[in-house]
């Protein structure tokens, strides 16, 4: 009885004012990741397109909650807009490439005709296809079930701990990897390096201060 | 005839999110076609990668798996991987070169 009730209520709600909310929402977030997403390409200032891509991935957010999976629009707001942006900031800030860029003159003749009509050429394509036949076939819920009587983070993390454990494993040493690499990478040249103490990478020729305080100890 | 299906899919078919999706993704290759700052470049190849997270999203929900919804979970840390491993290699060209234009990277060229 319970459950006729709730899919009558939910029928209700699909049929009148909630449909023109769920239509209000998707065109406000669909212009905010569009115009974002040109943002990102036109600005001529690194620091706008990390901003303008702020935007948009705030607006990915938005569209990932209006399809029901709250818990993936929460980690793209924490993990994209929180740390990625942050580290493009930081690096953009750290290299201080925060210049305007030219971006009217054009190195390469022919480049962006030739891009634009790639591009179009794709995504019409696409959507052609798309229009002409089905967008999905196949079984439904094979994976699992994305029924709403749980909870959607507790859907997430069963299936990411039973069905997909070995490949979330395999995430964790990708991380590890990734961080050793980026640490390989950002390291100074050995010929700074080796030019003060052959022995001690880490101290800095740069900083006197830490220079005495390793004379201190030596004695 | 709207069902609880439907209303249990959210009311806007998936078709809309798909398209959205395509042109964000096309936006983001042109970008990265078009750019010379490579930093600005690598923001473009987040822009594709969000792209396709939306339609995995869009995908779970038609096809109502949980899958897709796990797959973002798993590009969400490959990109935070690229992202890093992209940001050191920019770092360590830059402090070879004092620009970060794609066009200084010709060392390889005969």
């Amino acid at each position: 009885m319970a459950a006729v009730m709730h899919g009558v209520l939910l029928a209700a709600t699909a049929t009148g004012h909630a449909s023109l909310v769920d239509w209000g929402t998707f065109v406000v977030a669909a212009a905010i990741v569009l115009s974002g997403a040109i943002g990102v390409v036109v600005a001529r200032n690194p620091v706008h397109s990390a901003l303008m891509l702020v935007m948009t991935l705030f607006g990915i957010a938005v569209l990932f909650v209006l399809q029901r999976d709250d818990f993936l629009a929460a980690v793209q707001v924490i993990v994209y807009a929180g740390a990625i942006v942050v580290l493009f900031l930081f690096v953009i800030m750290f290299l201080g490439v925060d210049r305007d860029e030219n971006i009217a003159t054009e190195p390469l003749r022919g480049q962006r005709p030739l891009a634009v009509a790639l591009v179009a050429l794709g995504v019409t394509g696409l959507l052609l296809l798309g229009e002409v036949s089905k967008w999905t076939t196949g079984a439904l819920s094979v994976a699992g079930s994305t029924d709403s009587s749980t909870s959607n983070v507790a859907q997430l993390g069963t299936s990411v701990y039973t069905t997909y454990l070995f490949p979330f494993e395999v995430t964790s040493a990708l991380l590890v990897i990734a961080v050793v690499g980026a640490v390989a990478l950002a390291r100074r040249p050995p010929a700074v390096v080796t030019a003060p103490e052959p022995d001690d990478g880490l101290v800095d020729e740069s900083a006197p201060a830490a220079a005495d305080a390793h004379q201190e100890v030596t004695p | 005839m709207i069902g609880a299906a439907s209303a249990l899919n959210g009311n806007i078919s998936g078709e809309w999110y798909l398209a959205l999706a395509a042109v964000l993704f096309a936006i983001g290759a042109f970008g990265l076609l078009i750019r010379r700052n490579v930093l600005v470049m690598f923001m473009c190849v987040e822009l594709m990668l969000n792209a396709a997270n939306l339609t995995f999203v869009t995908f779970a929900n038609m096809l109502h798996d949980i899958g897709g919804q796990v797959l973002v979970f798993f590009v969400l840390v490959v990109a935070a991987a690229e992202v890093v491993v992209g940001l050191g290699i920019v770092v360590a060209i830059f402090r070879r070169r004092a620009n970060a234009t794609a066009d200084d990277f010709h060392l390889m060229k005969g």
